[in-house]
């Protein structure tokens, strides 16, 4: 590894992937630096190494990733793997984990390209061992051919869901139920906004095969399903929600849930990049440009981690932050960078034809965002419950920070990831500050755990 | 809860779980391997000490800590297994930092 | 009739001194640019340090460690103080003969509070510490609180007696009419008899506001706290010669400080670890403690506070006008005088001297150095 690369790029899903292809076919000195072993990011993870048959299950939309990571294989840019970033900075240093020791790089410029996570949304019982993302289940069957063996429960809102179900029918795998929390009155919302999605039909097609394969498989669907809590003494064993006024329970040992994804946000959050909350995505993402500039200069963002639009628009962003990437260094022009991306703009004006009624329409109802059951821990890490949180606010600590100050909610190994949202809807909910007014957590690096040893290797580095 | 799909080309490795020597899949992350062979709970939490098992898969969550090869506080869904890997669930802050002598 | 007092700063000094002037029946407003508590007050390492302080703090910091040792009388919260001692170790004879000539002049001044251990009674303390050290100067009634808590706590008992706290409020102008103020802020127009400056690392600002010049430097000072581990130490670790600072507190979790400064962007307020400086924080802490060397560091964060030339606060009346006072420039010890500086800044206030000594801390010393 290089003390110096003129373009850094951090994650190796489809938009690092894509711009690092683009940018290194210009002769820069370039390094992808992902903590996964191999290229594909989530969304495409294993799919150099998973086998054939495991492939066709998995669906034709997981395949598009073989043609992104073969390209970037073939590419002149630096790769390394099973490498992670734990600090960037204002300057474009970056602090880096590699092989069990740690350095500081820096580059002329960054993209990050982080990615997506689940949004985390609390319910009671959702810390029992068997209550998993949803995300989790595919990560297991992509890279492990890891299934439920005794039935699945899948719970929330949005495409994920219908898909890995579909995926699980596909190898024969008990669904027990899908259990849908999007309300009803979702749909009227999301109805002005289908003409629109009419242009990216093929996604609503394949969403309607989805939905007519499961029903042809005897998949019991609960449309509006409500007041999820799942129960049992050490682990999973019953989930109770409401349907149509009334109460139903299913025994299960493993309830997968998904309530959509927000953008990994806490490289942007530590270099400080201006944020803003995105009402129809209900998450915080980096503000950016058309070409994925930040507040920040030679800070690029591409992908879900800047604002969530699905994996085919990653790739066209990782090429458009490529390439302005290219202009920023001197190496290609405003008019050839321009150029040279009309097709992926195109592309990604297509793609985000689906996005508003897909938010519309899966969008998590403020019931589950901002529990009201007081009960519900918040924060995994540090067990604060919703109903500490509304203390707190009532007791005059009107923002998120504060809340996190007094409580230490956000304050455990996670670093806030998993309840920083939820926070600020449950503050905004018991008369704090509005979400779109709150400070999001501050960024609070290393952002991935570094331990005293590795951090005490940056002095041996000064002295060599 | 788990089980993996037979997929015979995958050379296993042995690794030890609790005491006791298990065969796993060769590319597997430490949580993986936990959640197939019917683990309970991966670690219990130092605050009411609840028991826990991975959450999210994908190293965000941080619920998957374990103690891998001694060391305490591993993320389990970011390791990858590796022969004679010395695996253990992990009870609240993890053991003793002891005293030196 | 008592006066009406605007605080500018909404800090723990702040409001450690509203809420004694309270209890006297004192009519006070305290303003803050941002939110009580987010800078210093809210980001610093909440030690309760009698130890090795600058010999004219001495009988302001054994008085404070009473108050906080009852700290609950004052503010009905316990604000999280734990009291496990506070520890400064010697590595070698020369840092034993520093440690000991330092317990001689504490001595000599009359105080008892900081004492002499050997190489056995310090392993009985800490016996988790690497096998090197020879001794110690330890202060057996120090330990730690939690900042916000305390802060937090403070503010509450203020305002139970009547106190009113402004948030986002800048003071932008300050003008004086007879003997009274004008202090206009991003919000409205405060008007009160006497003003009290304790603004943090603004406070030179806010000092030039009332055309007074004051030599203050603001420092981003970084800690870093870890996962949570077993218990393995209870008193909060120094050393005789090296940069070393650290405690456990209840949950689990080491605080590592040390004087360590970031960069700093003052006029933005833009805080850049520096984490070379960390990096030699941790070979020191891993120096001390070899069994912390895997161990994880969850947060790193910087918090601005104001130093002066000489590292002891200003704690003064105004030398160029008249009912201004300054409580400022604690130069990263301030946690520990608080409830003092409270009770101290009230007698200034109303009778116009202090209980305590604080000559030494007159805004006057740096004009007079000039001289």
């Amino acid at each position: 590894m290089k003390d110096h690369y003129q373009l850094l790029i951090i994650g190796g899903g489809p938009a690092g992937l894509a711009a690092a292809t683009i940018a290194s076919s210009k002769g820069v000195t370039c390094a992808l630096l992902d903590e996964q072993p191999a290229p594909g990011g989530q969304i495409y993870r294993s799919i150099e190494s998973v086998p054939e048959k495991r492939a066709e299950k998995l669906g034709t939309e997981y395949l598009r990733g073989k043609e992104l990571a073969s390209a970037f294989r073939a590419c002149e840019a630096e790769y390394f793997p099973e490498t992670r970033v734990w600090s960037l900075s204002s300057q474009r240093e970056v602090g880096v984990l590699h092989k069990g020791k740690s350095k500081i790089i820096s580059a002329d410029q960054i993209l990050v390209a982080s990615g997506a996570m689940e949004r985390p949304v609390p319910f009671p019982g959702w810390t029992l061992p068997g209550v998993m993302q949803a995300g989790a289940g595919q990560i297991l069957f992509k890279s492990s051919g890891i299934v439920p063996s005794d039935g699945v429960v899948l719970a929330g809102s949005g495409p994920l869901l219908l898909l890995l179900a579909w995926q699980y029918m596909n190898v024969g795998v008990e669904i027990k139920a899908i259990l849908d929390v999007t309300p009803l009155s979702n749909h009227l919302l999301a109805l002005p906004k289908l003409p629109r999605a009419l242009l990216a039909h093929h996604y609503l097609t394949k969403g309607l095969i989805y939905q007519r394969d499961l029903k042809r498989a005897g998949v019991n669907t609960k449309i509006g399903a409500s007041l999820l809590q799942a129960e049992g003494d050490d682990c999973l064993d019953t989930i109770r929600y409401r349907h149509f006024g009334r109460e139903h329970t299913i025994k299960t040992d493993l309830l997968l849930t998904h309530f959509g994804v927000i953008p990994q946000i806490a490289l942007t959050q530590a270099v400080g990049c201006k944020h803003q909350w995105d009402d129809s995505q209900q998450c915080w993402r980096p503000e950016h440009d058309e070409w994925g500039s930040t507040s920040i200069d030679g800070i690029i963002v591409a992908g879900d981690g800047a604002g969530i639009n699905g994996a085919r628009s990653a790739e066209h962003a990782g090429r458009l932050a490529g390439l302005q990437a290219l202009f920023a260094l001197g190496v290609i022009s405003q008019i050839e960078r321009d150029q040279q991306s009309i097709e992926d703009r195109q592309w990604m004006k297509d793609e985000r034809h689906i996005r508003p009624f897909l938010e519309a329409y899966f969008a998590v109802p403020q019931t589950m965002l901002a529990t009201t059951n007081n009960e519900t821990i918040i924060c995994r890490c540090e067990e604060i419950t919703a109903g500490q949180i509304r203390k707190a606010v009532e007791s005059g600590h009107q923002d998120s920070n504060h809340v996190k100050f007094l409580t230490r909610c956000g304050m455990g190994a996670c670093q806030g990831r998993q309840c920083s949202n939820a926070v600020a809807h449950i503050v905004a909910d018991s008369g704090g500050q509005a979400i779109s007014e709150q400070s999001h957590f501050r960024g609070r690096p290393p952002v991935t755990p570094l331990t005293l040893m590795q951090l005490a290797d940056l002095n041996e580095e000064e002295s060599l | 809860m788990f089980k993996q799909l037979s997929n015979s080309t995958v050379e296993t490795v042995e690794v030890t779980l609790n005491g006791q020597k298990i065969h796993v899949s060769q590319g597997m992350t430490v949580a993986a391997a936990a959640l197939t062979q019917g683990l309970h709970f991966t670690r219990t939490t130092p605050i009411s000490n609840s028991k826990r098992l991975p959450f999210c898969m994908m190293g965000v969550c941080y619920d998957c800590l374990m103690v891998i090869d001694g060391k305490a506080n591993q993320r389990a869904c970011v390791t990858y297994i590796k022969k004679g890997m010395q695996i253990e669930t992990q009870q609240g802050v993890g053991p003793s930092l002891g005293e030196t002598e | 009739m008592k006066p009406n007092v605007l605080i500018i700063g909404g800090g723990l000094m702040g409001s450690s001194i509203a809420l004694q002037l309270a209890m006297r029946g004192c009519n006070c407003s305290v303003i803050d640019k941002a939110s009580p508590g987010r800078h210093a007050s809210g980001s610093n390492a909440g030690g309760l340090r009698q130890l090795n302080r600058d010999p004219a703090e001495i009988p302001l910091t054994v008085e404070a460690a009473k108050m906080w040792h009852s700290i609950k009388d004052l503010v009905d919260s316990d604000c999280d103080a734990r009291f496990s001692g506070q520890l400064r170790v010697a590595e070698n004879r020369s840092d034993m003969k520093k440690l000991e000539q330092r317990a001689n002049m504490v001595k000599a001044m009359g105080y008892q509070h900081e004492e002499i251990i050997g190489k056995k009674e310090l392993y009985k303390i800490v016996p988790a510490l690497s096998p090197h050290c020879i001794g110690g100067l330890i202060c057996r009634g120090d330990g730690y609180g939690r900042p916000y808590h305390a802060l937090t706590a403070f503010r509450h008992k203020a305002e139970s007696l009547g106190v009113t706290y402004h948030s986002s409020t800048e003071a932008l102008n300050i003008e004086q009419e007879g003997e009274g103020w004008h202090v206009r802020t991003s919000q409205k127009v405060f008007n009160s008899d006497i003003l009290v400056n304790c603004a943090g690392a603004w406070s030179g600002q806010i000092a030039a506001l009332m055309n007074e010049s004051v030599p203050l430097t603001p420092k981003a000072l970084m800690l870093m706290v870890t996962e949570r581990l077993p218990h393995f130490v209870d008193p909060v670790m120094g050393a005789a010669s090296r940069k070393l600072s650290f405690k456990q507190m209840q949950n689990g979790t080491l605080i590592i400080g040390g004087a360590l400064v970031a960069k700093l962007d003052f006029e933005q307020q833009k805080t850049e670890l520096d984490w070379q400086q960390l990096a030699k924080s941790a070979s020191t802490v891993v120096d001390f403690f070899p069994q912390l060397s895997d161990v994880r560091i969850v947060r790193v964060w910087a918090g601005i506070e104001a130093y002066m030339p000489d590292n002891i606060p200003v704690i003064s009346a105004s030398q160029t006008v008249k009912n201004a006072y300054h409580a400022f420039g604690f130069s990263a010890h301030g946690f520990q005088l608080s409830p003092i500086i409270g009770r101290i800044m009230s007698q200034l206030i109303l009778e116009g001297k202090s209980e305590l000594p604080i000559a030494s801390f007159s805004i006057n010393r740096f004009s007079q150095e000039k001289k």
